[in-house]
C-alpha cells in the first residue's frame, strides 16, 4: 500500500476519477432505468456503449480524422464531436431500441420467466460482440486523437484538463435533462408510474410498451453519449469486447447509488470512478479493474438498495 | 431399488397422455419406456460400449460420414466429452434450480489452477512461497481443484442468493473476468500469460503396449477419462433429481414462497444446486490441466461460458439427456461440418463463428422452443401455462 | 388447565401509519378447532399471517409451543410445526399429488443432498416412509389418482390436496385460510368431517372461514376479529349472542358465501 503516493496524486487522481466515473454514470442510466421498469439486467447494454464507440469511430474516419493526426482546429473538432455525438447516440440508441423490438419484447407477449428474459439478455450480448469481433477481425482500434489533454486552469495543486471540464460538464447537462424530462414531462411521468406499479398503470392508461421503448432509447442515447466521451479521453481504444469491463462497472455504479434510482447512478458512477483511481494511487495499476467488481459483493452483502435506495417509481427521478 | 420403481405413479399418468397422440420422436420415447427393465439395461449398456469404442479408428472408420473429416476424431471426442461434463453441471443450476450462472469458466479456471499449483513443480506455490514441499500426483489434487472450485461458489453465491438471485448472473460473470485478470498477471501467483509448466498428466504409471505412458500426446485415453465422469456425475445427478433434492428444485421453481412455506429451505437448495455445478465446472478445469500439461492465462476462453449456456438451453434445460445432446451438437457440430466443408472443398471454419452463431440459437430458441429440442416435460408445460395466462388475460 | 399451543401476545401490527392488528391476545389450546373470524378487512388474514411467520408483530410476540415465532425464517416456522394451506391455492402445478405432499414429507425428512446422491440406504428408507405417508394421506384426505398433476386435479381435489400436503409436514397446528371458498353445501359438509377428522388425528386446527354455517358446526371456539381488533371470543353459541358481533355483521353486506 502507498498511501504516501496516494496523497501525493491525490488531486490528480480524483479528477480523473470524476472524469471517468461520469462515463460510467452515463451508462449506468441504462441499466437502472431498465431495471427500475423490467426489473432486468439487461446485459446486451455493454454492447449498446461499444457499437456507440465503434460509430463514432467509423464517422470519423470516413470524414478523415486519422489516429496519428496533430490535433485539430477547433472549428473541425467542434464538427467532429457534433458529427460523432449524433452518429454514436444514434447507433446506441437504434441498438438499444432494436434489442428490445427483437429480443425481449416476444418474450414479454408469450410471459416468459425472469429466467428467459436474462438468458436472452446475455445471449444479445454476445452476439453483438461477436458480430462486430468477427467483422473487425477482433483488432484494437486506435481512437484519432481529436482533443490533446492540456491544463486550462489551476486551483491549488488541482489542475483541471480539457478533457475533464468536457466531460464532466456533458454528463451533468445530460443528467439534468435527463432529471428534468422525467420528473415533469408526460411521458416521463409514464416511466414512473410503469416502475412503480405496472399493472395499475396499465390500468390507468399508460402505455407499457411505449414506455418500455422510451427506456431503451434513452438509456441507448445516453450510452451513446458516453461513447463518444470515451472516445476523447487519452485511452479511448475501441475494440469489439470493450463493452464487457464498463458494462460491468456500470452495474456496479448503479448498484451503488440504488438500481432504478437516477440520482443513485450518478453518484454511484463518481464514487466508482474515484474509488478505482485511488485504488491505483494505493495499490497500482493492475488493480484498478477489480474495484468495482468487489464493491459490487460487498455491497450485496451489506447493503443491497444502495446509498440512495431504489426508487426510479417513487422519487422524483 | 431401480430407476422405474421409483418413478412409477408419475410414469404411468404421463404414459397414458402420451400414448394416443405418440408419433415419431414421442413414439420412440414411450416404445423405449414400455420396454421390460432388461432390454433397457442392455440397452443403455450398448450405448455405453459404443462410445468407449468410438475414438478408435478401426471402429470409427465405419461410421460413415459421422466421423469429423478435418480435425483428430479422439480429440474432437475428447472436446466435445468435455464439453458434456461442463452443460450437465451447467444443467444442474440453470435447468433444475432456475438460476443463471455466467461464470461458468471462472470455477473451471479455479479448478484448473489448483492442479496446476499443487502438481506443478515449477509453480509459485512451491517454488516461491513454500507453501508445499513437495508438488503432489494429479489424482490427489483433483478432490482440492474440486473442493475449492465448490468452496469459491459458496462465497460467492452465498450473499448474492441470499438476496436478489437475478444479480447472480452479473455477479458470476464478474468473478469470471475478475479471475481472468487476476491470471493474467505476470507478478501474481499464477505467473501471467507464462503460465504454469508441468502439471503431470492424469496417471503416469499406465503403460500402453508399446511399453509408453498412456496418457501422453493421443486424445483417446483423456477422452474415456471424461466419459468414465460423465457417466459417474450423471448417476449422482440423476440420483439427487429424483429424490427429495429434486423434488425442492422443482418446488422452488414453480412456487419459491410456497415451497418455503412447506418447509424446503429455499436458500440452502439454492445455494446447493450453484455449488454443484461450480464444483463440477472445477472438476473439469482439473481434468483440462491434466491433458494440457500447461496452463496460463490464455487458456482460458471465459467466453465459452456463453456456449455451455447455449448447449443447455439447446438441448433442453432441466433434462440431464438434453444437456448432452445439446454440448453434442454444440461442440461436435461446427468441427463436423469443418470437415464436410473440406470434402466439398470449401475453406470455411464454422469455430469462429461458433459464439456468434449460437448466442442467436440462444435468442432464438428462448422466443419459439424455450423448453428445448429434448425438453423436460415439466418444464416445458411450466412454459406452456404462463403462454396460456397471457391468452386468457388478453 | 388445558395446555397452550399458540399464543398470540398482544399483538400490534402497524403497516406505515396503518394499524392493521391492535393489541390482539388470545390463545390456541391443543387439540381444539378455533375459528378466527370477522368482517371482511377486519385483519383475519394479516393475523393469519403474522401467526405462521409472513409478518413480523410490531409490538408484541408470538409463542408457539413457549417459543418465539417471529425472527425465525418460515421453512423454520414449518419445521417447528405450524403448517398451512392458501386462501388462493399454491400447489405445485406441474408436480403430481404424490409428489406436492412428498414436498411436505420432506420437511422432517433428515438425509441430504449426499445421501440422495449415493443412494445409502438410509435415504432410501426415509424416500420410501415418505411415499408411504403421502399414499395415506392422499387416501385420508380422498383423493384416488396420486399421479395426475396437480393442475389436473379438480378444484375440491387441490383444496384438499393442499390439506394433504400440509398435514404431511408433521404439524401440531394447522392453519386453514377459507378452505370452504367456492364449495358447494355437499363438498362444505364433507370438508367439516375432514376437518374433525384432522383434530381427532392429534392435530390442532385453526380455521379462518366465510362461511358461518361451517364456522359455527365444527369450531369448538371462535375469536372476532373487527378493525384489526378483537371484540369477542367464546364458544360459538357464544359468540353468536354477543351484541358487538352482531352489531359488527349487521350492516355488512353478508359475503358470497
Amino acid at each position: 500500500m502507498d498511501v504516501a503516493g496516494l496523497l501525493r496524486d491525490f488531486p490528480e487522481l480524483t479528477l480523473t476519477g470524476l472524469e471517468q466515473g461520469a462515463i460510467y454514470a452515463l451508462v449506468a442510466l441504462g441499466y437502472t432505468l431498465v431495471y427500475g421498469v423490467l426489473k432486468l439486467i439487461n446485459f446486451a447494454h455493454s454492447e449498446v456503449f461499444m457499437i456507440g464507440s465503434f460509430a463514432a469511430l467509423w464517422t470519423w474516419q470516413g470524414l478523415g480524422f486519422v489516429y496519428d493526426a496533430e490535433a485539430a482546429p477547433l472549428g473541425s473538432f467542434l464538427l467532429a464531436v457534433l458529427v460523432g455525438v449524433i452518429a454514436a447516440a444514434g447507433a446506441s440508441a437504434l441498438t438499444a431500441v432494436t434489442i428490445e423490438r427483437v429480443a425481449y419484447r416476444p418474450l414479454r407477449k408469450r410471459n416468459a420467466p425472469p429466467l428467459a428474459f436474462l438468458i436472452t439478455a446475455i445471449g444479445a450480448s454476445f452476439v453483438l460482440a461477436e458480430g462486430i469481433g468477427v467483422y473487425t477481425h477482433r483488432a484494437p482500434y486506435g481512437m484519432p486523437r481529436l482533443l490533446q489533454p492540456e491544463v486550462v486552469f489551476q486551483l491549488g495543486g488541482w489542475k483541471f484538463t480539457n478533457t475533464q471540464l468536457i466531460v464532466i460538464t456533458v454528463t451533468l447537462l445530460a443528467m439534468v435533462a435527463l432529471d428534468q424530462f422525467v420528473s415533469r414531462s408526460r411521458l416521463g411521468r409514464g416511466i414512473r408510474a410503469v416502475a412503480q406499479d405496472p399493472d395499475t398503470s396499465a390500468l390507468m392508461g399508460v402505455n407499457k410498451d411505449r414506455v418500455i421503448f422510451l427506456v431503451f432509447l434513452i438509456g441507448g442515447l445516453m450510452a451513446g453519449v458516453a461513447a463518444l466521451l470515451w472516445n476523447i479521453l487519452p485511452i479511448g481504444v475501441a475494440k469489439f469486447n470493450m463493452g464487457f469491463l464498463i458494462g460491468l462497472k456500470a452495474f456496479a455504479a448503479a448498484v451503488l447509488g440504488g438500481i432504478g434510482n437516477l440520482r443513485g447512478a450518478l453518484l454511484g458512477g463518481l464514487l466508482l470512478g474515484v474509488a478505482e483511481n485511488y485504488a491505483v494511487g494505493l495499490f497500482g495499476t493492475d488493480w484498478k479493474d477489480f474495484v468495482g467488481f468487489v464493491l459490487l459483493v460487498v455491497l450485496l452483502m451489506f447493503r443491497p438498495t444502495g446509498l440512495l435506495g431504489e426508487s426510479l417509481g417513487r422519487a422524483r427521478a | 431399488m431401480t430407476n422405474g420403481e421409483h418413478a412409477t405413479p408419475a410414469r404411468a399418468a404421463n404414459g397414458e397422455h402420451a400414448a394416443p397422440r405418440a408419433r415419431g420422436w414421442q413414439a420412440m420415447k414411450s416404445r423405449w419406456s414400455e420396454m421390460p427393465q432388461g432390454m433397457r439395461w442392455a440397452g443403455t449398456g450398448a450405448l455405453v460400449v459404443f462410445l468407449y469404442l468410438l475414438p478408435n479408428r478401426w471402429f470409427y472408420e465405419y461410421l460413415w460420414y459421422l466421423p469429423t473429416q478435418a480435425s483428430d476424431m479422439a480429440t474432437v471426442l475428447f472436446e466435445t466429452a468435455f464439453f458434456v461434463l461442463l452443460a450437465v453441471g451447467l444443467n444442474v443450476v440453470v435447468g433444475f434450480a432456475g438460476l443463471l450462472d455466467l461464470g461458468y469458466f471462472g470455477f473451471f479456471a479455479v479448478g484448473a489452477y489448483v492442479v496446476a499449483l499443487v502438481t506443478s513443480p515449477e509453480s509459485k506455490a512451491i517454488v516461491e512461497y513454500n507453501w508445499l514441499a513437495d508438488p503432489i500426483t494429479w489424482v490427489a489434487a483433483v478432490p482440492i481443484a474440486v473442493a475449492i472450485a465448490m468452496v469459491s461458489g459458496v462465497i460467492l453465491g452465498g450473499p448474492t442468493l441470499r438476496l436478489r438471485g437475478d444479480y447472480l448472473a452479473i455477479v458470476t460473470l464478474g468473478f469470471a473476468e475478475m479471475i481472468r485478470l487476476y491470471a493474467s498477471r505476470t507478478e501474481g501467483l499464477l505467473n501471467g500469460d507464462r503460465g504454469i509448466p508441468d502439471v503431470p498428466h492424469p496417471v503416469p504409471g499406465v503403460k500402453d503396449a508399446t511399453g509408453d505412458s498412456l496418457f501422453l500426446f493421443d486424445a483417446k485415453p483423456y477422452y474415456w477419462v471424461v466419459l468414465t465422469i460423465i457417466i459417474a456425475v450423471v448417476v449422482l445427478v440423476r440420483n439427487m433429481e429424483r429424490s427429495r433434492v429434486g423434488r425442492a428444485w422443482v418446488a422452488i421453481r414453480e412456487d419459491e414462497d410456497a415451497a418455503e412455506i412447506m418447509g424446503v429451505n429455499t436458500f440452502k437448495y439454492k445455494l446447493l444446486a450453484f455449488a454443484i455445478g461450480a464444483a463440477i465446472g472445477g472438476l473439469s478445469g482439473a481434468v483440462f490441466a491434466g491433458k494440457q500439461g500447461f496452463i496460463n492465462s490464455a487458456s482460458f476462453q471465459l467466453e465459452s461460458s456463453i456456449l455451455v449456456l447455449a448447449a443447455v438451453i439447446l438441448g433442453g434445460a432441466g433434462n440431464i439427456g438434453g444437456a448432452i445432446v445439446g454440448a453434442t451438437i454444440t461442440w461436435y457440430l461446427p468441427e463436423w461440418v469443418r470437415g464436410m466443408g473440406k470434402v466439398f472443398g470449401l475453406s470455411f471454419d464454422p469455430s469462429e463463428y461458433r459464439i456468434l452463431a449460437f448466442g442467436l440459437v440462444i435468442i432464438v430458441m428462448m422466443i419459439f422452443r424455450p423448453q428445448g429440442i429434448w425438453p423436460n416435460k415439466r418444464r416445458a408445460s411450466e412454459f406452456a401455462d404462463r403462454r396460456k395466462e397471457v391468452a386468457a388475460n388478453a | 388447565m388445558r395446555e397452550a399451543l399458540l399464543e398470540v401476545d398482544n399483538v400490534t401490527l402497524r403497516f406505515g401509519g396503518v394499524v392493521a392488528l391492535n393489541q390482539v391476545d388470545f390463545t390456541l389450546y391443543k387439540g381444539e378447532i378455533l375459528g378466527l373470524i370477522g368482517p371482511n378487512g377486519a385483519g383475519k388474514t394479516t393475523c393469519f399471517n403474522a401467526m405462521t411467520g409472513v409478518y413480523r408483530p410490531t409490538e408484541g410476540e408470538i409463542r408457539f409451543g413457549g417459543q418465539r415465532i417471529s425472527g425465525k425464517r418460515r421453512y423454520q416456522i414449518t419445521k417447528m410445526g405450524i403448517a398451512r394451506t392458501f386462501q388462493n391455492i399454491r400447489l405445485f402445478p406441474e408436480m403430481s399429488a404424490l409428489e406436492n405432499v412428498m414436498v411436505g414429507a420432506d420437511a422432517h425428512h433428515r438425509t441430504g443432498a449426499l445421501s440422495a446422491m449415493l443412494r445409502l440406504p438410509r435415504h432410501w428408507k426415509e424416500e420410501r416412509s415418505g411415499r408411504d405417508r403421502a399414499h395415506d394421506l392422499l387416501r385420508f384426505v380422498g383423493i384416488s389418482r396420486p399421479g395426475e398433476q396437480a393442475r389436473n386435479l379438480s378444484y375440491g381435489e387441490q383444496r384438499r390436496l393442499e390439506i394433504a400436503r400440509a398435514l404431511a409436514t408433521n404439524p401440531q397446528l394447522l392453519c386453514l385460510d377459507e378452505p370452504a371458498a367456492g364449495f358447494n353445501p355437499a363438498e362444505k359438509d364433507a370438508l367439516n368431517q375432514l376437518i374433525r377428522k384432522v383434530r381427532d388425528s392429534g392435530v390442532t386446527v385453526l380455521l379462518i372461514e366465510h362461511d358461518m354455517r361451517l364456522v359455527m358446526g365444527v369450531t369448538d371456539r371462535i375469536v372476532v376479529l373487527e378493525f384489526g381488533k378483537k371484540i369477542a371470543e367464546g364458544t360459538p353459541a357464544e359468540v353468536r349472542e354477543n351484541p358487538a358481533v352482531i352489531a359488527a355483521y349487521l350492516g355488512v353486506p353478508t359475503d358470497a358465501s
